[in-house]
C-alpha cells in the first residue's frame, strides 16, 4: 500500500429526480481509497452502494460533488473520456459475469484490449498470460456456456486483468456461485491485491466483507461506519 | 475495436442466424436480382437494334416526301440534279419505290415487297452484295427493263434453290426476267435481309400507276459531316415544298441516338421501380437492426464497461448492417445474372449483364445497410452505459 490516492469522492451525491419526488441514491458521501488498498462496500439493498460501484467505475455521473480517480478529476469528463478510463484503468467483475455469450473465452478476454488499440502480438500474449493466471488455458477456445459459474466468473476476471488495470471493482463476485467456488474467487481476488492492485468488493454478505481489511457500510445513500479490521491497522 | 473484428462478428452473426438473415436480405436481393435482369435484357435488346439499324449503314440518309401537291412537287429529276451538283456531301442517292404484290414462278406463290431503286443502290445499303449475275444497271433503268434482282430467300421458295438466272417470274401479273440474286446472309428467312426483290424504280413507278417518288435515299460522303448533309437536303427541299411538314429526313446516327435515349428512359423507369424494391429492403435492414440492438443491448453495454466508445459501436452496427446488404447484394446479383441470361436465351435477346450494372448494384446496396442501419447503430451508440449493462 502506497501513500497515493486512487479513489477520492468529495460531497459527492447521486439524485434520481421525478415531477413528484427525487430519490438521493448518494447522499452527500466522502471516501478515500488508497493505491493497493483492498476494501468492501456493504449494505442492504437500496442502500446506494451499487450506484456508488457504478460511479468509481465510471459507468454513471455523479449529480454534484467530485470524484478523482488515479489522480484525474472524471466528473466532468465526456462519455469518450469515460471509456478510456474504464479501458486503462478498471477491471469489472460482475456477479452475472457479463460474459459475451457469442465470444469464446479468448475473445472475451480480447475485448478491452481490442478497444485499447493493442496490437495482435500483444493481445496474443497478454491474453495467455491471464488466462494462465486463472488456469483457463485449456478453456481459450470454449463458449461461456460451456463453462461452470466458477470458470465463467474466472473468465472475468481474466478479462478485468486483462489490461493490467490498477483498480478492480467486483460487485457481488460471488453472487452466483456455491460457496466452495466463491471462496476461491475470493481468494483470487485477494491474491490480486496483494499484487499491488486496488481492489473494491460490493456485496450484502459479510462473510465476503469480511475477507477485506477495511469494511466502509452504506446505508440510505450515506456512509455510516469506515472501520479498519485490528490486525491490518496494527501493520 | 479494427473493421476486420466488425466485420468477422457480423459474419457470425449472419450464420448463426441463417433464416433472420434470409428473409432480412430479401428485399435486397430481389430488389438487385431485378436490376440486373431488367438492366440486361433491355441492355441486350438495345444491342440487337443498335447493331441490326448499324447494319443499315450509319451514313445512309433517308428521305420521304409525305405531301405532294400538283403547284410544289419535286421529282427525281430534281433531286438527280440536286445530287450531281452535291457529290462532295453524297456519294451515292437512290429513289426508292415500294410496292407489295404476289411473286409467281410456274406454281409456287410468294407474296413479297417489292423495291425499286437505282443502280447505285449497293452504294447505299452495303450489306447487298450480288452472289449470281449482275445487279440493275444504268440502262435498265433509263429503258425501264421489267427486270429484277431477287434474294436468297425468293431463290429458295420460288426455285426451290436452283439456278434462276434467265427466269422470268410474274410480279403483280407483269413479267420480269431474273438477273441476278443477292447473296444469302440471314439463313434465307422471311423478313429477313434475304428476302428482297429490286427492280428497277422507272418500271417500279409504272407498276404502282403513282406519278412521283415519294421517298429517297442517300449516302452521306463522310459521316463526320453528316449534317451537313442532312441540313443540305432539308434546305432544297424546303425550297421545292415551302413547308417544313411535306418532307421528312433522317438518318441512321440520328434515329440510333433517339434509340439510345428511349432506352435509357425505359431502364431508368423500370430500374426506379425496381428500387422500390430496395427501399423495401432498406427498411427490412433497418427493423432487423433495431430489433438487434435491442437483443443485445446487454452485450453492448459490456462492450461499453470494457472501453467501447461511442463510435466503436457505431462501426460494429454499421458493419453489420452492411454486411447483411452487401452479403444480400452478392446474392442478388449472382440470382439476377443466373436468372437474365436464360431468359434472355429463351426470348431470343441475349442478355447484356455490364460490370457497371454489377458495381452500382453492389455499392447501392452496401449503401442502403450503411443508410438504413445508422438510425439503429446510432441509438446503439448513445446507449448509457449502466442501463445497458442493467438490461435484461
Amino acid at each position: 500500500m502506497t501513500d497515493k490516492i486512487m479513489i477520492e469522492l468529495t460531497d459527492a451525491y447521486k439524485i434520481y429526480s421525478s415531477a413528484e419526488n427525487e430519490v438521493r441514491a448518494i447522499d452527500g458521501i466522502n471516501l478515500k481509497v488508497r493505491e493497493g488498498e483492498y476494501i468492501s462496500i456493504v449494505g442492504p439493498s437500496g442502500s446506494g452502494k451499487s450506484t456508488c460501484m457504478n460511479i468509481i467505475g465510471c459507468l454513471d455521473v455523479l449529480t454534484s460533488g467530485t470524484y478523482i480517480l488515479n489522480g484525474k478529476d472524471v466528473s466532468d469528463m465526456s462519455r469518450d473520456e469515460l471509456a478510456t478510463i474504464r479501458n486503462r484503468t478498471l477491471g469489472f467483475i460482475f456477479q452475472q459475469y457479463n460474459l459475451i455469450s457469442k465470444l469464446n473465452v479468448y475473445e472475451n478476454v480480447e475485448l478491452p484490449l481490442l478497444y485499447s488499440g493493442m496490437k495482435k502480438e500483444q493481445r496474443d500474449e497478454r491474453i495467455k498470460s491471464v488466462l494462465e493466471k486463472v488456469g483457463l488455458t485449456d478453456r481459450a477456445k470454449h463458449y461461456p456456456a460451456q463453462l461452470s459459474g466458477g470458470q465463467q466468473q474466472r473468465v472475468s476476471i481474466a478479462r478485468a486483468l486483462a489490461g493490467n488495470p490498477p483498480l478492480i471493482l467486483a460487485d457481488e463476485p460471488t453472487g452466483a456461485l456455491d460457496s466452495k467456488t466463491g471462496r476461491e474467487i475470493m481468494a483470487a481476488i485477494k491474491i490480486l491485491n496483494r499484487e499491488g492492485t486496488t481492489i473494491v468488493v460490493i456485496t450484502h454478505d459479510m462473510s465476503i466483507a469480511q475477507e477485506a481489511p477495511r469494511i466502509v457500510r452504506f446505508y440510505d445513500g450515506k456512509i455510516i461506519s469506515d472501520e479498519t479490521s485490528k490486525e491490518v491497522s496494527a501493520q | 475495436m479494427n473493421i476486420k473484428q466488425s466485420f468477422l462478428l457480423a459474419i457470425k452473426s449472419i450464420v448463426g442466424n441463417k433464416l433472420r438473415s434470409i428473409l432480412t436480405m430479401l428485399g435486397i436481393i430481389i430488389g438487385v436480382a431485378s436490376v440486373i435482369i431488367l438492366v440486361g435484357l433491355i441492355q441486350g435488346y438495345s444491342n440487337n437494334l443498335t447493331s441490326s439499324f448499324s447494319s443499315l449503314g450509319t451514313n445512309r440518309i433517308s428521305v420521304s416526301i409525305t405531301n405532294l401537291s400538283s403547284t410544289r412537287s419535286v421529282n427525281e429529276e430534281d433531286v438527280e440534279k440536286f445530287f450531281e451538283e452535291n457529290t462532295d456531301l453524297y456519294s451515292a442517292y437512290t429513289p426508292t419505290v415500294t410496292l407489295s404484290g404476289t411473286l409467281k414462278y410456274e406454281d409456287n406463290t410468294l407474296t413479297s415487297s417489292c423495291t425499286g431503286v437505282n443502280e447505285l443502290y449497293r452504294d447505299i445499303d452495303q450489306s447487298v452484295e450480288v452472289s449470281l449475275g449482275r445487279f440493275l444497271r444504268y440502262t435498265d433503268i433509263t429503258t425501264r427493263q421489267k427486270v429484277c434482282v431477287i434474294g436468297a430467300y425468293q431463290v429458295e421458295e420460288l426455285f426451290d434453290g436452283t439456278n434462276p438466272i434467265g427466269e422470268y417470274i410474274k410480279i403483280a401479273g407483269t413479267k420480269f426476267k431474273v438477273i441476278g440474286v443477292i447473296a444469302e446472309t440471314d439463313e434465307a428467312q422471311e423478313n429477313s435481309a434475304d428476302d428482297c426483290v429490286y427492280i428497277p424504280y422507272s418500271t417500279a413507278i409504272r407498276l404502282s400507276g403513282s406519278k412521283d417518288v415519294s421517298s429517297y435515299s442517300f449516302s452521306a460522303a463522310d459521316t463526320s459531316n453528316m449534317d451537313a448533309a442532312v441540313s443540305a437536303l432539308e434546305t432544297m427541299l424546303y425550297d421545292k415544298l415551302g413547308s417544313e411538314n411535306s418532307y421528312r429526313v433522317f438518318n441512321t446516327s440520328s434515329l440510333l441516338d433517339m434509340l439510345d435515349s428511349l432506352m435509357s428512359t425505359l431502364t431508368l423507369v423500370l430500374v426506379g421501380i425496381a428500387s422500390i424494391s430496395l427501399l423495401v429492403g432498406g427498411i427490412g435492414i433497418m427493423n432487423i437492426m433495431i430489433v438487434s440492438v435491442t437483443e443485445r443491448t446487454r452485450e453492448i453495454g459490456i462492450r461499453m464497461s470494457v472501453g467501447a466508445k461511442g463510435r466503436d459501436i457505431l462501426s460494429q452496427f454499421l458493419i453489420e448492417a452492411a454486411t447483411v446488404s452487401a452479403t444480400g447484394g452478392i446474392i442478388g446479383i449472382f440470382a439476377g445474372i443466373g436468372i437474365a441470361i436464360p431468359v434472355g436465351n429463351l426470348v431470343g435477346v441475349p442478355a447484356a449483364v455490364s460490370i457497371q450494372a454489377i458495381t452500382i448494384s453492389f455499392v447501392v446496396s452496401v449503401g442502403i445497410g450503411i443508410i438504413f442501419g445508422f438510425f439503429p447503430a446510432r441509438s446503439a451508440s448513445k446507449l448509457n452505459p449502466i442501463d445497458a449493462l442493467r438490461y435484461e
